[in-house]
């Protein structure tokens, strides 16, 4: 037990706090204040959460108890925050890329009203609160609140300039994605708590095994509750089929896309299994699922990044890509293989966003990478650090992404041959589009508008140092993971995450591959990346603008795959001419029909019964006398 | 005396106040008729008061017996209150409609 884990709690409460500062007082807080208010607590957390992780890594670990969150018959649900391992390497992802990003958006938000600049801080806080509740959880439940709150802010910035429609539409789109794999995280939930009658990450690992070997949870159980489980990350982490809402989310400021699209958000999926990944590998065919959608994903998405012509579009197929390569990390049982590649990404990921905001920055909001080029004379800071998260997204050694890519791809290889060899496919088209938006944005001469060139100009500090830290970090962010055969311990990664896996690794004993082995299947990947690389960068220096449309294969390419196209034709229409039928008949001749009858009859009815007041008082008196008479009758007579 | 001429009497004035009331369009009459109907039943009351007591002959209480005449006094101040009360109301009716018939108050009418 350690001290500082008593303060564990502020690491989500100081962004939450800034959230109500910021979100309260928008109309009366300066942008200085809102920015400092929206950076400091956030960077407090950092600090924290560092504290807590050199802590861990002395061996402390702990649930922290803090109040009952549901407490009905036999389930048992507290507030609970579990401090291990793999949440103090996650809590410092987000808080570290996090505070780098609050510290650019200060800069790159600035044009923004005072009022808006604070709203936008805001959500930023609200976002990594959820995102700490989100790993910080120990159990299911408290994951799903950050779960559900990481959905709302990705809603609620991806929407920020919201007088725009489509941005608007985004949005939604994003929104409603997310909550239909929301929808399987709580099927999940639901099915374990009827299962295992627990939520709690350590009862339920430690149960499962037991209740399983006992035969009381079958095979079908686990496989149902890590597939639905697996359908939350799709919706989240963008994978096959809920991947299209990632693209259009780039309609959000730059640095939110940077933060939530790219480094940390999306990554909530690979975190959930990680977590769960005792339950994953006792169901192979879950497992097996979950590797072959992530590696259709990195290749989809790879391809069509092929031919993208926006800026942020291009980064936003990768991301897509690279967590794919996350998803078949995880398939194939390389958990830690999984969470390196989470930080490696975070890093040149976040770097690579922030570059591209950079350059949409110095180029008045132009995006088109067509109408770029030889920005490299203008933009010294933002042209070497991009092109160092180039080296790194690609997998060059010694950069941080060769590491994690290579852990993958050996332990894909490890798996079955097939599955490296599509995997490194993905890792050389990622190579030819990383270079290829790079020497269209740099190099060459430049397309634009003069007017545009005469703007052109390097970033402010507040844009620049954020980018050289994280160009640092994509540099050596992957040397915690060398591989064995390079040096002995140097995978310092898996040495520390090991009790997080470890059931898991005792169910599969991981066996190393022969050195020679290893060698070769390192060489060839980077050999043919570095082959799409070098391709891309001559082909693309010379990059000239022509009016010519893409024909054939190109085409399609560039249109996604018409997968838009699909879902709109065989989901949203038929979905909406359900509805239309249901508003125009159901609804107004069905509901609106009875409810407006019902007032008719009442309105018709009186009518005819008014005409029984006549206003002739023997009348009335009549009725009244036949009244007590009948009354009468039937107290004597009945 | 026996019982039944007392009741006989007291249906036979209560109907003719029924009578008089549904048929006659003239509020003072009308209003008479009301009267007679609750002579008809103070009547009754005083009748089966004396039944009682003459039954109950030889009982030390006394009020037994004078319990429902007390009871038609009380009725007989109240209908005295309603008359005055009642022919008010007969007198604004006579100069506001310059007529005492009931036929005339159908303001409320559908």
């Amino acid at each position: 037990m350690s001290n500082i884990f008593q303060l564990v709690w502020l690491i989500p409460v100081l962004p939450l706090l800034g959230f109500l500062i910021n979100g309260l007082c928008r109309k009366q807080v300066s942008k200085t204040m809102a920015g400092i208010i929206g950076s400091g607590t956030v960077f407090g957390s950092f600090v924290i959460s560092l504290l807590v992780f050199l802590s861990v890594k002395e061996g402390n670990t702990q649930v922290a108890h803090y109040f009952d969150f549901i407490n009905i018959a036999a389930l048992k649900i507290g507030f609970d925050f579990q401090i291990d391992q793999l949440s103090s390497i996650f809590l410092l992802i987000i808080t570290g890329v996090g505070f780098l990003i609050h510290v650019y958006s200060t800069a790159y938000m600035h044009d923004e009203e005072p009022k808006d600049f604070a709203k936008y801080f805001a959500y930023l806080n609200l976002f990594v609160f959820s995102m700490l509740l989100l790993v910080l959880g120990a159990n299911y439940v408290i994951m799903f609140i950050g779960w559900e709150g990481v959905g709302l802010c990705s809603y609620l910035l991806i929407g920020f300039w919201f007088k725009n429609t489509n941005y608007n539409i985004a949005a939604k789109k994003a929104f409603i994605m997310n909550r239909i794999g929301d929808l399987g995280f709580l099927l999940a939930v639901f099915w374990l708590i009827a299962k295992v009658g627990s939520v709690d990450f350590h009862n339920v690992f430690e149960s499962v095994p037991k209740l399983f070997a006992e035969g009381t949870i079958t095979i079908v159980d686990i496989t149902g509750i890590t597939l639905l489980l697996f359908v939350g990350a799709m919706g989240k982490s963008a994978q096959i089929p809920l991947y299209t809402w990632l693209p259009d989310a780039m309609a959000g400021p730059t640095p939110v896309s940077a933060l939530i699209h790219a480094a940390t958000m999306v990554t909530a999926g690979i975190y959930m299994i990680a977590r769960s990944n005792i339950l994953y590998t006792m169901a192979p065919v879950s497992q097996c699922v979950v590797a072959i959608v992530g590696l259709a994903t990195a290749i989809l998405a790879a391809t069509i990044a092929l031919k993208q012509n926006d800026i942020k579009k291009v980064l936003a197929y990768s991301t897509v890509s690279q967590l794919g390569y996350m998803f078949l990390a995880l398939g194939v049982g390389a958990y830690t293989g999984a969470v390196f590649h989470v930080m490696t990404h975070a890093f040149f990921k976040a770097l690579l966003f922030l570059g591209a905001g950079s350059v949409i920055h110095a180029m008045s909001g132009e995006q088109d990478i067509r109408n770029m080029g030889g920005l490299k004379k203008y933009m010294g800071v933002t042209h070497i650090t991009f092109l160092l998260a180039c080296l790194a997204i690609a997998g060059m050694p010694p950069f941080s992404g060769f590491f994690s890519k290579d852990e993958i791809l050996a332990a894909a290889y490890n798996n079955s041959p097939l599955l490296w060899g599509v995997a490194v496919a993905g890792a050389i088209m990622t190579a030819f589009y990383m270079f290829r938006l790079y020497a269209m944005t740099f190099l060459g001469k430049f397309r634009g508008t003069t007017e545009q060139e005469h703007h052109l100009h390097e970033s402010p500090k507040a844009i620049t140092i954020p980018l050289i830290i994280l160009a640092i970090l994509s540099v050596i962010g992957g040397w915690i993971g060398i591989p064995e055969i390079f040096m002995h311990g140097g995978h310092r990664l898996e040495a520390f995450l090991a009790p997080v896996f470890a059931q898991s690794n005792a169910i599969t004993p991981k066996h190393h591959l022969s050195q020679t082995k290893e060698y070769a299947l390192m060489a060839a990947s980077v050999g043919a990346a570095l082959i799409a690389l070098v391709y891309a960068w001559n082909r693309f220096i010379k990059y000239q603008k022509t009016d010519k449309e893409e024909t054939g294969f190109g085409k399609v390419l560039e249109n996604k795959w018409y997968v838009d196209e699909l879902y709109d034709s065989i989901i949203v229409k038929p979905l909406m001419s359900v509805a239309k039928y249901f508003t125009n008949v159901f609804e107004k001749k069905g509901i609106d029909g009875f409810v407006n009858g019902v007032g008719k009859a009442v309105n018709y009815g009186s009518r005819q019964i008014r005409l029984l007041q006549s206003g002739q008082v023997g009348t009335y008196v009549l009725m009244m006398v036949i009244g007590i008479l009948v009354f009468f009758i039937i107290q004597l007579f009945l | 005396m026996e019982i039944k001429w007392y009741i006989g009497l007291a249906v036979a004035l209560f109907c003719t106040g029924i009578v008089g009331v549904l048929t006659r369009r003239n509020s003072i009459i009308i209003f008479m008729c009301i009267e007679l109907m609750l002579n008809a039943v103070n009547l009754l009351l005083v009748a089966f008061s004396k039944m009682h007591a003459a039954s109950a002959i030889g009982i030390a209480d006394p009020s037994i017996v004078s319990n429902a005449q007390i009871f038609v006094f009380f009725i007989m101040v109240v209908a005295a209150a309603e008359v005055s009360v009642g022919l008010a109301i007969i007198v604004m009716l006579y100069r506001n409609t310059r007529s005492v018939d009931v036929n005339f108050l159908n303001r409320l009418k559908n």
